[in-house]
């Protein structure tokens, strides 16, 4: 999972679509794992399969034509239930940037503690994305973490996009957050004893 | 600046982390079987204890079944998760309110009810809905299982500060008008991310005015805005409701801490990011129509029309009235459904059971419509008997089942099937939420009742 993330250029998987939730990335009926394994076989799975399990061809996922290790998809991604199942199947799937004009606040969390990077784009860069991707599904994204930039190579149309620095750093070194808080135990002692807990 | 979120949030602080998120104390962390055993085993792979094991509760709710809970759940793959909490909590040295107790139930109403949720407190839980616990004067929010793991191991988190916002509702609810519709109205007024970044403080005349019971619906549904989290001021409602409660102070330990307690209020020069007003008399009992709940409007209306909608939402709102066999510009009274579906941390407490049981009463179940009334815990079960409730219901033709999160998102057998029609007291109505296929109007425990009795989408106000 603790992947290092540096630049990625990548063909992209168009999903254009508005309030995509998690329970649309990861039914409930899936998350009765005990484990991080196997999330990824049932990434969008109702959108994905029929009853019976078979690909519905029309769904991007079922489509040769697109592919690589970013989704592209309508704002905000991610809404609804916290569960970080929903990051372990996008992560498992194999896709390492999500790039929307806007993602929910848990998920976008849960993607970063499992080194998938949210890419928050303004709208008139994501349609011309989709309008790129839909043109030459070849077309290549160039996600720059270091200089915190994404540039779409069919019109060399580049945005610069946030992230803290504490969180990049994170991402470029493949630390996480307990590595961190761990480190920092004696700080939370001191705060206890302030605070008579 | 100087607003109540800001108190409570500056008094947790740690230390803030340079160019990155605020280290943050958290005071309680629930943990339910779905979203924590990742992360027990996370502290196993990396040979860590709880760092504060006595502040961490767990207790089964997801998949417990909602009938035979003494016996041994069907389904293996829900018994390995639920058994697995109780093993990981034994490990750990964590209290554990076991399935079937008297004080299990659903964790965002298991934690208020026992008193554990306390004005104050910063409150965790790898579950969106833990916004619920707000309504005691609580920053509480819902958190990933990475997360999770943060707080087990250090029993902090590293989170952005969210911005402020202030959402006031004044004047006063009509007849047949509760906390739900305030939330739904409030939804369909700002969409699902009309809140995304923020932490909600709902003030003004009605939420005064409502229960607690109708602040925790409230708060409840604060994520379904998108927001952080919701909460709201403590007052003499909330001191009144915690008192005596199993895990309250008590005696000194009581005194000072309404003291504090008192203290929690947004300054009169408190500054907030955004700050929103409405009208209660402009609510009425609202209906949702779409697969979020943002997509609601009042009983009487008619669903919108695409008019003015860009291109990508209207591709995204037309897959959703397809999927619930809706079309722009219907009014859904008459509209006959199938199931109905009384529970959920939303509306799940004793007072839902009244509001329900005082519509039913005297009357009977629509014999087309299957009802699932589920309490929210074992607590609500008992004051639900001890009110003689349950005769109520079941005169009507009502049974009871026993308490869990159910329906609401189908991981135990409570499922509704494809393309029928659920009116449901819960939070959600994503595709598939209620089971594959399933079709779900979010709604009031009184439009549940109503159309429990009709068969069909019915305005409660006729019927009282």
């Amino acid at each position: 999972m603790k992947q290092k993330f540096d630049i990625i250029k990548s063909t992209c998987v168009p999903l254009p679509l508005e309030n995509i939730d998690t329970d649309q990335i990861i039914p409930a009926r899936f998350l009765k794992a005990t484990d991080k394994k196997g999330f990824g076989d049932n990434l969008f799975r109702d959108w994905r399969y029929d009853k019976q399990g078979n690909p519905i061809k029309d769904f991007v996922l079922n489509d040769p034509t697109y592919g690589g290790v970013v989704l592209v998809a309508g704002k905000n991604f991610g809404s609804g239930s916290s569960r970080e199942h929903a990051a372990w199947a996008i992560a498992g799937y194999g896709f390492r940037v999500v790039v929307s004009s806007f993602f929910a606040d848990i998920h976008k969390n849960n993607e970063l503690n499992n080194f998938v990077l949210p890419v928050v784009v303004s709208e008139a860069f994501l349609q011309e994305l989709f309008d790129s991707i839909y043109t030459n599904p070849k077309m290549e994204v160039v996600v720059d973490l270091p200089n915190q930039t994404i540039t779409n190579t069919a019109t060399g149309n580049s945005e610069s996009f946030e992230i803290n620095a504490y969180k990049k750093h994170c991402l470029m070194n493949g630390l996480d957050d307990i590595d961190f808080l761990l480190e920092n135990k004696d700080k939370i002692e001191a705060w206890e004893r302030k605070h008579e807990c | 600046m100087n607003t109540l979120f800001d108190k409570i949030w500056d008094a947790h602080i740690v230390q803030e982390v340079e160019d990155g998120p605020t280290q943050l104390y958290i005071d309680r962390l629930y943990c339910h079987e779905v979203t924590s055993p990742q992360a027990f085993a996370g502290m196993r792979n990396r040979g860590l204890k709880c760092f504060r094991p006595n502040q961490i509760f767990c207790m089964p709710d997801h998949n417990t079944p909602t009938h035979d809970q003494d016996k041994p759940i069907e389904d293996p793959v829900s018994k390995n998760q639920v058994d697995t909490l109780e093993k990981n909590a034994a490990d750990f040295g964590l209290t554990h309110f076991g399935m079937n107790t008297l004080k299990n139930g659903i964790i965002h109403v298991v934690g208020p009810e026992r008193g554990l949720s306390l004005p104050g407190m910063t409150i965790v839980c790898g579950d969106s809905h833990t916004s619920t616990h707000g309504a005691m004067g609580a920053v509480a929010f819902g958190i990933g299982t990475s997360e999770v793991e943060m707080v087990m191991a250090s029993q902090c988190i590293l989170q952005q500060k969210p911005k402020s916002m202030r959402i006031r509702v004044n004047g006063k609810l009509d007849k047949g008008v509760t906390a739900k519709d305030v939330a739904l109205y409030l939804m369909s007024k700002i969409s699902t991310s009309g809140a995304t970044g923020y932490f909600i403080e709902y003030a003004g005349d009605v939420v005064e005015d409502l229960s607690m019971e109708g602040r925790l619906t409230l708060c409840n549904l604060s994520i379904e805005m998108g927001a952080r989290g919701g909460f709201i001021a403590p007052d003499e409602k909330t001191f009144a409701y915690v008192k005596g409660r199993e895990y309250a102070p008590k005696g000194e330990d009581w005194d000072k801490a309404v003291a504090y307690w008192k203290t929690l209020k947004s300054g009169n020069d408190a500054v907030f990011d955004k700050e929103l007003q409405f009208d209660g008399a402009d609510i009425e009992p609202m209906v949702t129509y779409g697969t979020n709940p943002g997509m609601g409007m009042g009983i009487t209306q008619s669903i919108p029309t695409t008019e003015g909608m860009g291109e990508a939402a209207q591709a995204s709102f037309a897959k959703s009235l397809n999927y619930m066999g809706f079309k722009p510009g219907e009014n859904l009274l008459g509209k006959k459904i199938d199931y109905v579906f009384l529970g959920a941390c939303t509306n799940g407490r004793i007072e839902d059971f009244r509001s329900f049981a005082s519509l039913v009463k005297g009357k009977q179940k629509a014999a087309n419509v299957i009802a699932w009334l589920v309490p929210g815990s074992w607590m609500v079960d008992q004051q639900i008997r001890e009110e003689g409730l349950d005769k109520v219901l079941e005169e009507a033709g009502f049974e009871i089942r026993q308490p869990g999160c159910s329906a609401c998102l189908a991981m135990n057998d409570d499922k509704i099937p494809a393309g029928k029609y659920s009116v449901s007291t819960s939070n959600r109505n994503f595709e598939g939420r209620q089971g594959p296929g399933a079709r779900t109007i979010l709604a009031s425990p009184l439009v549940a009742a109503a159309a429990a009795i009709t068969g069909k989408i019915t305005d409660p106000r006729t019927l009282m």
